[in-house]
């Protein structure tokens, strides 16, 4: 019966009364968690691998369309990709191939798929990075401005403008800004992460800075109405709460009570869905990478999807939807931290 | 009067409450009168811009013609009046937006009524398998549908349709629960109604509106993501959608030599249309949602 796991946990005795003796609750949380997590990003594996070979569709065809090829070559290149082989084999190929993070080799770039990634990831998280952080800034402050003076002019232009960013596609207002600041006025980069021929620690990181205003800029105002709606609506269902009039009778004034009292309480489920987008944040860079031609894993798969090339497409596929799912498990471990009515 | 008179009055009733609500709110009704004026357009388009017009070879406009008496939004790289496009535009926008929002809502509604009717392990694996597809990033996946399949309009609904269904689900799935803890249901069921009997006759009625104002919103959602494939260059060559136009001037360098009438209103037609179904969303699940309709 006693499992060794909650044994060496001085806190584990009185809590565990109820469920299977020995197994401290929060091990079995995050037993729960961290396993489903497991068992959705296998799944993403195997979808991935799947939904690129057995829908219809033959990659090399694809790859060779409109060009002439020889059947030999045809054949070369079947053998070459491992598509000569029978499917299982294939798979079981893939499998371990993932496990090592051995995503192959890219068609195009002729080098391995993982020295590819390695080399974009960091582009793409400073661009994702720098955006969330402040997307949800700006979402946090308007959303908890809005939803305390509901009905307010102020809110009514807040939540106008938020809807009518949120309705445009992130593509075209990049293209516009590009049109209106970088190539009709030159106040900034068309393209790219950094300038040629830049020496030097401080420049280099302000000269990267520079290239980064504007898609910041179009991710920030695509992103950030969705966090305000969230923040502004969980504002809104703390209004009523019998703790905001106490606080209020106390003598306290509006600033204070908002302040301390409602926003503390407000930012709990609004944090939690920023944890929950960030994993779609990075997919969703992919679009303003293109636009923007930041040197990404969003170019990267566009670039993959121009060819079509399929190892770069399927492990992009995997990494997007693996950070959603770890994103999620992150959320779901920070939560209990967060809020102590959810920890057991 | 008959049951079943009585209870089309009582719905009638309800549903010329509702109408009041929704007239009451003002960003609903602008944006329900934006979208009668839109899909107006988009279905007499046939009747005023001749196909001629909308060939590279056809159309009669210069090259690039900026905004004029003869092209008021000026014209394209092959002549064609860019006015025209954007119309034209609207029809495969709207086209693609309603029926994937449908496809989606479809699945979502079935997915979540079997879910939350039978609950149990069933319930419980549908839910699971809900989850995971919601955690699939959705451009991801409609981008890679849409680039295994072969690039047609179909294509795109599918793309959209499969990754949008899983918010839906869940909205309905919650909505069933509650439904079902209502003392008709037992009634129903104490009477010998079956499965398919709650289901259909009493808890799909009671789903419905959640399901509208959900319909709603997907439809901002697939006009956008339409947009977005067709930029990337998965939609079908053949047809002018406002995401293909966008593509197309950026293709033509209209970007590098700012030529805005060929960029700026296909862009705002795709966030006028979005917004519109947004404010319409927004408004119904106010009005269906007493929980969030506006207090004072």
């Amino acid at each position: 019966m006693d499992t060794p796991s909650g044994a060496g946990r001085p806190a584990a005795g009185p809590t565990a009364r109820r469920g299977r003796p020995g197994l401290h609750p929060a091990v079995r949380y995050l037993g729960g968690r961290v396993l489903t997590a497991v068992v959705s990003l296998l799944a993403v594996m195997v979808t991935s691998f799947f939904l690129f070979r057995v829908l219809p569709g033959d990659p090399v065809a694809a790859l060779t369309q409109g060009r002439s090829v020889s059947v030999d070559q045809l054949e070369a290149m079947r053998r070459d990709f491992g598509l000569d082989q029978p499917l299982p084999q294939q798979f079981v190929d893939y499998c371990l191939g993932m496990m090592t993070l051995d995503f192959g080799m890219s068609y195009q770039y002729r080098v391995p798929v993982s020295e590819l990634i390695a080399e974009r990831l960091g582009p793409t998280l400073l661009l994702a990075g720098t955006g969330t952080v402040i997307a949800a800034v700006l979402g946090l402050v308007l959303g908890t401005r809005s939803g305390w003076r509901r009905g307010s002019l102020m809110d009514r232009v807040d939540t106008g403008i938020a809807l009518t960013l949120w309705s445009v596609p992130s593509f075209w207002l990049g293209l516009l800004l590009i049109v209106l600041l970088a190539s009709g006025a030159g106040l900034f980069p068309t393209s790219g992460m950094s300038s040629p021929g830049v020496e030097g620690t401080f420049a280099v990181a302000l000269d990267v800075a520079h290239h980064m205003v504007l898609p910041v800029a179009t991710m920030v105002a695509v992103v950030y109405a969705q966090y305000m709606m969230i923040m502004r609506s969980s504002v809104l269902d703390e209004m009523g709460a019998d703790y905001l009039t106490t606080a209020r009778a106390k003598g306290l004034r509006d600033a204070v009570v908002l302040r301390r009292h409602a926003v503390p309480n407000a930012l709990l489920p609004t944090v939690t869905l920023i944890f929950l987008n960030l994993g779609r944040v990075v997919s969703g860079v992919i679009l303003i990478e293109t636009v923007f031609a930041w040197p990404g894993l969003g170019s990267l798969f566009y670039s993959g999807l121009r060819v079509p090339d399929l190892p770069i497409v399927q492990a992009l596929f995997v990494v997007f939807a693996g950070s959603v799912i770890i994103m999620n498990l992150l959320a779901d471990l920070v939560y209990p931290l967060l809020d102590p009515r959810v920890r057991t | 009067m008959s049951r079943a008179a009585l209870v089309w009055t009582r719905r009638r009733r309800a549903l010329a409450g509702y109408a009041r609500a929704f007239a009451g709110n003002r960003g609903g009704m602008a944006g329900l009168a934006v979208l009668a004026l839109i899909g107006l357009a988009a279905l007499t388009a046939p009747l005023f811009v001749d196909d001629a017009a909308l060939s590279h070879t056809g159309a009669e406009g210069g090259r690039f013609q900026p905004p004029g008496l003869d092209h008021p939004l000026g014209t394209d790289a092959f002549g064609r009046s860019v006015l025209d496009l954007v119309v034209w535009g609207a029809r495969i926008s709207l086209t693609v937006g309603f029926l994937a929002a449908f496809a989606s809502v479809a699945l979502g509604t079935l997915i979540g009524v079997v879910a939350g009717h039978y609950g149990g392990w069933p319930g419980n694996v549908l839910m699971r398998v809900t989850d995971w597809f919601a955690v699939l990033p959705a451009l991801v996946m409609a981008v890679a549908l849409a680039a295994v399949m072969s690039r047609s309009t179909l294509t795109i609904i599918i793309a959209i349709g499969v990754t949008a269904w899983p918010t839906t689900a869940r909205v309905v799935r919650a909505q069933t629960l509650a439904v079902e803890a209502r003392p008709f249901i037992e009634r129903a069921r104490a009477l010998g109604g079956g499965h398919a009997h709650v289901m259909l006759r009493h808890v799909l009625p009671n789903v419905m509106p959640v399901v509208l104002a959900q319909t709603t919103l997907l439809v901002a959602e697939a006009i956008l993501m339409e947009a977005t494939l067709a930029f990337l260059g998965l939609g079908d060559a053949g047809t002018i959608s406002w995401g293909g136009i966008i593509e197309e001037a950026r293709n033509a360098g209209a970007v590098s030599s700012g030529i805005w009438w060929y960029m700026i209103p296909p862009g705002v037609a795709i966030a006028v249309v979005a917004l519109s179904f947004t404010m319409c969303g927004r408004a119904l699940e106010g009005v269906l949602n007493p929980r969030q309709r506006e207090r004072p």
